[in-house]
């Protein structure tokens, strides 16, 4: 497609949906309207391992209202448990008596009214057969095997452990982070209606065709039966990525009733019906030559995750491939605990991966008495270390140098302990941000009408990220038209498939989608009016013909305007329907799209290049120096990824993605009893998260960037980057303000006393 | 939803006479009285929808904000009427002048929505944080259900107190204005049923776990709590309210301390201190005082008042850091109210 025209992306603007949503206009799921729905409340197990002898109901029946409850003894065989969207197996919920995890679902009761539900459900009483549970990491019964290589790679370069063995200067320690919940402000809902023998879904998602496609399954279905609908998402965050238990059963619900069934589960229920990042351990060795050289890497990762599943993160495909090392070597483990299955949380792999890493590398800064940054110089490569594949673009050092210029970093006495404001420690540290650029296929299909006007339809997802807007930009830019004329369908499963919102994938995803699919047009376009008699373009080269501010236009300034060139084509509208399939993805894989399964272009696994976003993260901690807490007074963020289809949403993501940076390093901790493997703090005024006090400065840099060859459009994706760096720039700038090293998050008061 | 009576009270009398309706039988009635009083309704409610609270009746208060909402100085102290909100008197120039210790406990409660909601008489009644507690799914909560036991002891228990627990329960006292009424020897005004007042020391309101660690307070039932006394002294100028907290607003104490002092050439006439954060009940600490009393505020004093302060600590695993922050916390606040200018 012709390049060189684009006018309109890369220039900031405002949300085409912010009006709706900042009117109540927009519709979320549950807002969505069914006709006299039944509302449903879930009963959680109080226990985290055991089986459930039997239910106690009569005090749960007597409530006024009352319609339904089910259990596993009555709908237990009409739904199968769901398809995570990794790491195979899981956990049931009401397909037999089995309690595999704390706040499972185990019954579900529906009602007149959410009161009514929500008061029998609180008297539904459960005797249960309770075992004794494993929490987490070192708890007695916890299984712990060697992940299997298929999903996720380990590497094995030279030899990592001879080089250490013998490396001048080296680091040797060991990191844990902690288990996170996603806390969108939307809660997790689930609205189904059955008109005969089709099944429409109401509910948050970062995937509607995932989630029609494993519903089909669990439901024995067509799934051309179901429709999933899911306009604007309140956040997601990885939470919203793979269907869960509890989408079946409310579908089943519906059936029982005979009529529209509402789900608004609880937060304290969020924290244990849906997914979660696990907790890590890690050990890293770093071995270097005096001037600063690496020689050897070893990262070893351990990870939380359920009894049946392998679900794990596998975040040493990125810390592998960070810095030049001649000697690599990976291995990541799993531990079965009687938890629920976790799953994505924002930069899955690389938030808790990366803060071993990057605090790492501190550590070996400070030993070689070398700057942080200039450490980072010394083992900067435009070759990827793991395979020897050339980085598609990488502009690490751009990145750290112009944050710190900003930052002012060279102001910076090196010594632990040594900047003071008054009472309070001051340091400064700083640290790598690393994602892979990825890519899914996706379908989209633009109208374009005689007024003028064009309407994209895709099945992608808003989940606050501002996707309405880059699609409306990109059909904009490529079409000649102004934002206000692009009308965009998102979120249902009616619409031209998109894959999950997930991995900074999908703004590269849709967006050459929707830029192949204005081709398209363009095309049409182009060919009628080069081949007319009488036009202004007759006879000119159809492919240089360009659209842009309502004409469609030849190099040598001959143009006609849009309607007309419309209208040699055609008296109604136009329509064209195209496929993407990223590079080196086979053709089909967009039908597995359709099919709603996953298939991404990983930025570690291409044949031609190995494709990343870089970023370099500063920050500036303050640490009383008599009651140690912990206070982030500022914080600067340098990133290149490629072409940014709007700067103003793409700020948003990045300084979004540093506040939630500050709160894993500072604050957000889901606590679990170790004995009774349940979470304590299921709230939001317990499981902490920076309030605005806590966030003050907060600078985003975009770093410009060039890549031709990540994609058509260069998209790289920033959604996950903005935190990835956060965890060990603040653990560092701790280390500095204090010289007190604390490798296991979040860092708070009481590691500092 | 749980059914519940609900009535308004159009004044004190007819508030108590509602009460008295709903009293329960002998020996029952202070596990929670049968009819409890709604003001703001920022900590009742909140229990209720969590089924942590199931009272059978609830008495709305509000219009007896004609009666007892006021704010009141003279030279013998400091009237705050019990259905004042807390941001009345967060903002009240009298107590920000005169009382700073009350005022800032106040300003760094909570968020300002709920401070315009909440009142005072409420506020220094609102019950532990400890999740155990909040959650009735979990069985073992002496103070929820009398004889389950406490999971907290063995379990994640970093927000929970050291001063004043026993063997039954760590739950902490969660507040911050309750501590600097305690510290500054406040009374509690307090009405009965049959509309006979009485007066108690507010460090009396509340009771220590014990061996009923699920009765909190020293009510009676259908007893109403109209006004607090703060007593006029010479300290109450160069008063603070100290907070520390894991994030900057917004949050519970992880250890607080209030400090009140007269001073005479730097040296201690008269001290008044008081602990929260880590603390079964609203906390005057008295040996933090008398270790200080006579003596030059300086490092070493306000150290030796901190560690007499926390000698009867106990911890249980995760919190086994709180006495050291309590006595840093408690430094800190001596030698910043030392260096106050009044």
């Amino acid at each position: 497609m012709p390049d060189g025209n684009q006018t309109i992306i890369g220039q900031p603007a405002i949300r085409i949906d912010g009006r709706a949503k900042v009117t109540g206009m927009a519709r979320y799921a549950s807002d969505e309207v069914v006709a006299n729905p039944a509302h449903a409340f879930l009963v959680t197990s109080a226990i985290a391992r055991g089986r459930i002898r039997g239910f106690r109901l009569d005090a749960a029946r007597a409530v006024p209202g009352i319609l339904d409850i089910l259990m596993h003894g009555n709908v237990g065989g009409e739904a199968e448990k769901p398809k995570p969207m990794s790491g195979g197996d899981t956990t049931t919920t009401l397909e037999s008596d089995r309690v595999w995890h704390d706040g499972q679902i185990i019954a579900v009761v529906l009602a007149e009214s959410f009161e009514a539900a929500r008061e029998a459900a609180h008297k539904v009483e459960v005797d249960y057969e309770a075992e004794p549970p494993s929490a987490t990491f070192g708890s007695p019964g916890v299984e712990e095997e060697v992940r299997k290589a298929g999903e996720h790679k380990d590497y094995k370069v030279g030899d990592a452990e001879a080089s250490f063995a013998v490396a001048e200067v080296k680091v040797d320690a060991r990191y844990g982070t902690p288990t996170q919940h996603h806390n969108p402000i939307e809660l997790f809902t689930t609205t189904c209606e059955w008109r005969g023998g089709k099944l429409t879904v109401y509910e948050p998602s970062q995937f509607v065709y995932g989630l029609r496609g494993s519903l089909a399954k669990q439901l024995r279905m067509d799934p051309g039966d179901i429709h999933v609908v899911s306009r604007f998402v309140g956040g997601a965050f990885g939470s919203r990525g793979g269907i869960t238990a509890r989408t079946a059963w409310i579908a089943v619900a519906a059936r029982r009733l005979n009529r529209p069934v509402r789900l608004v589960a609880t937060r304290d229920q969020g924290f244990t019906i849906v997914t979660y990042r696990a907790e890590t351990r890690h050990h890293i060795q770093l071995g270097a030559t005096r001037d600063g050289r690496l020689t050897a890497l070893r990262h070893e990762g351990w990870e939380v995750t359920s009894r049946p599943s392998e679900y794990n993160v596998s975040g040493t495909e990125t810390t592998a491939r960070v810095y030049a090392c001649p000697n690599i070597l990976t291995k990541v483990n799993i531990v079965h605990a009687d938890r629920n299955t976790p799953g994505f949380m924002r930069a899955p792999p690389e938030t808790p991966y990366m803060f071993p890493l990057e605090v790492a590398m501190d550590e070996l800064a400070v030993a070689l008495n070398m700057d942080p940054v200039e450490l980072r110089r010394i083992n900067d490569t435009q070759t990827d270390p793991a395979t020897g594949k050339p980085y598609s673009s990488r502009s690490l050092m751009p990145c750290f140098d112009q944050a710190a210029e900003r930052f002012g970093w060279k102001g910076r006495n090196p010594a632990p302990g040594t900047m003071r404001d008054g009472d309070w420690q001051v340091g400064w540290g700083c640290a790598t941000a690393a994602y892979p650029a990825n890519i899914g296929p996706a379908a989209a299909r633009v109208t374009l009408t005689l007024e003028g006007k064009a309407r994209v339809q895709i099945a992608a997802h808003d989940i606050g990220t501002g996707a309405y807007t880059v699609i409306a930009i990109t059909a904009a830019d490529r079409l000649g038209l102004e934002i206000g004329k692009v009308v965009v369908e998102l979120g249902g499963s009616e619409l031209p498939a998109a894959g999950l919102a997930a991995g900074s994938s999908h703004t590269a995803g849709i967006c050459n989608a929707v830029a192949k699919a204005c081709e398209g047009v363009r095309q049409r376009l182009a060919q009628a009016a080069v081949t007319s008699n009488d036009g202004p373009l007759a006879g000119q080269d159809p492919a240089k013909l360009t659209l842009s501010a309502g004409a469609l236009r030849a190099p040598g300034g001959a143009a006609e305007d849009l309607p007309k060139a419309l209208a040699r084509v055609t008296t109604g509208v136009l329509e064209v329907y195209a496929e993407n399939i990223p590079k080196g993805l086979p053709p089909e894989s967009i039908g597995k799209v359709y099919q709603g399964q996953m298939a991404m272009s990983r930025g570690h696994s291409r044949e031609d290049a190995t494709t990343y976003t870089f970023g370099a993260q500063f920050v500036e901690v303050r640490v009383h120096a008599l009651t140690r807490e912990v206070r982030v007074p500022r914080a600067v963020g340098a990133f290149a990824a490629g072409t940014i289809v709007n700067p103003l949403t793409a700020h948003s993501q990045y300084m979004g993605g540093m506040i939630w940076g500050i709160s894993a390093a500072l604050h957000e901790a889901t606590e679990i009893d170790p004995h009774a493997a349940r979470y304590v703090n299921d709230n939001i005024a317990e499981y902490l998260m920076p309030v605005n006090a806590d966030v003050r400065s907060i600078e985003v840099i975009m770093v410009p960037e060039q890549d031709a060859q990540v994609n058509p459009l260069g998209i790289k994706g920033i959604g996950e980057i903005g935190i990835v760096g956060m965890n060990a720039a603040i653990s560092n700038a701790v280390w500095h303000a204090t010289g007190r090293r604390i490798r296991d998050l979040p860092i708070r008061i009481e590691d500092l006393l | 939803m749980r059914p519940f009576d609900y009535q308004q009270a159009q004044g004190t009398a007819a508030a108590l006479a509602l009460a008295a309706q709903h009293l329960a039988p002998p020996g029952e009635e202070r596990i929670l009285a049968p009819a409890q009083y709604l003001a703001g309704g920022t900590n009742l409610l909140d229990l209720m929808k969590i089924g942590v609270a199931h009272p059978p009746a609830l008495i709305n208060i509000t219009a007896l904000r004609q009666d007892h909402g006021r704010i009141e100085t003279d030279a013998s102290g400091l009237r705050l009427g019990a259905l004042a909100r807390m941001a009345e008197a967060a903002e009240h120039p009298a107590v920000l002048r005169d009382y700073p210790a009350i005022a800032q406990s106040l300003q760094l409660a909570a968020s300002q929505q709920l401070r315009n909601m909440a009142t005072l008489g409420g506020n220094v009644l609102q019950r532990t944080r400890c999740n155990y507690f909040r959650d009735p799914s979990w069985q073992a909560c002496n103070k929820r259900v009398p004889g389950t036991g406490c999971a907290a002891m063995a379990g994640v228990n970093r927000r929970l107190a050291v001063l004043g627990v026993s063997e039954h329960c760590i739950a902490h006292y969660p507040g911050d204005f309750a501590n600097v009424l305690a510290a500054l020897g406040a009374e509690v005004e307090i009405l009965s049923s049959d509309g006979t007042a009485r007066r108690i020391a507010f460090e009396e309101l509340h009771r220590l776990p014990g061996d009923a660690p699920h009765i909190d307070t020293n009510l009676r039932p259908g007893e109403l709590i109209i006004s607090f006394r703060v007593p006029a002294g010479p300290w109450t100028r160069r008063s603070l309210y100290l907070k520390i907290r894991d994030r900057e607003s917004y949050d519970f104490a992880q250890a607080s301390a209030v400090v009140a002092l007269d001073l005479q050439d730097g040296v201690v006439r008269e001290a008044r201190v008081g602990l929260g954060g880590l603390v079964a009940k609203p906390w005057r600490s008295h040996e933090a005082e008398a270790a200080l009393r006579g003596r030059k505020l300086d490092q070493a004093s306000a150290q030796a008042s901190a560690d007499a302060a926390f000698q009867g600590a106990v911890t249980h695993g995760e919190n086994a850091f709180k006495p050291e922050l309590g006595r840093r916390t408690l430094v800190r606040a001596l030698l910043q109210a030392a260096a106050m200018e009044t």
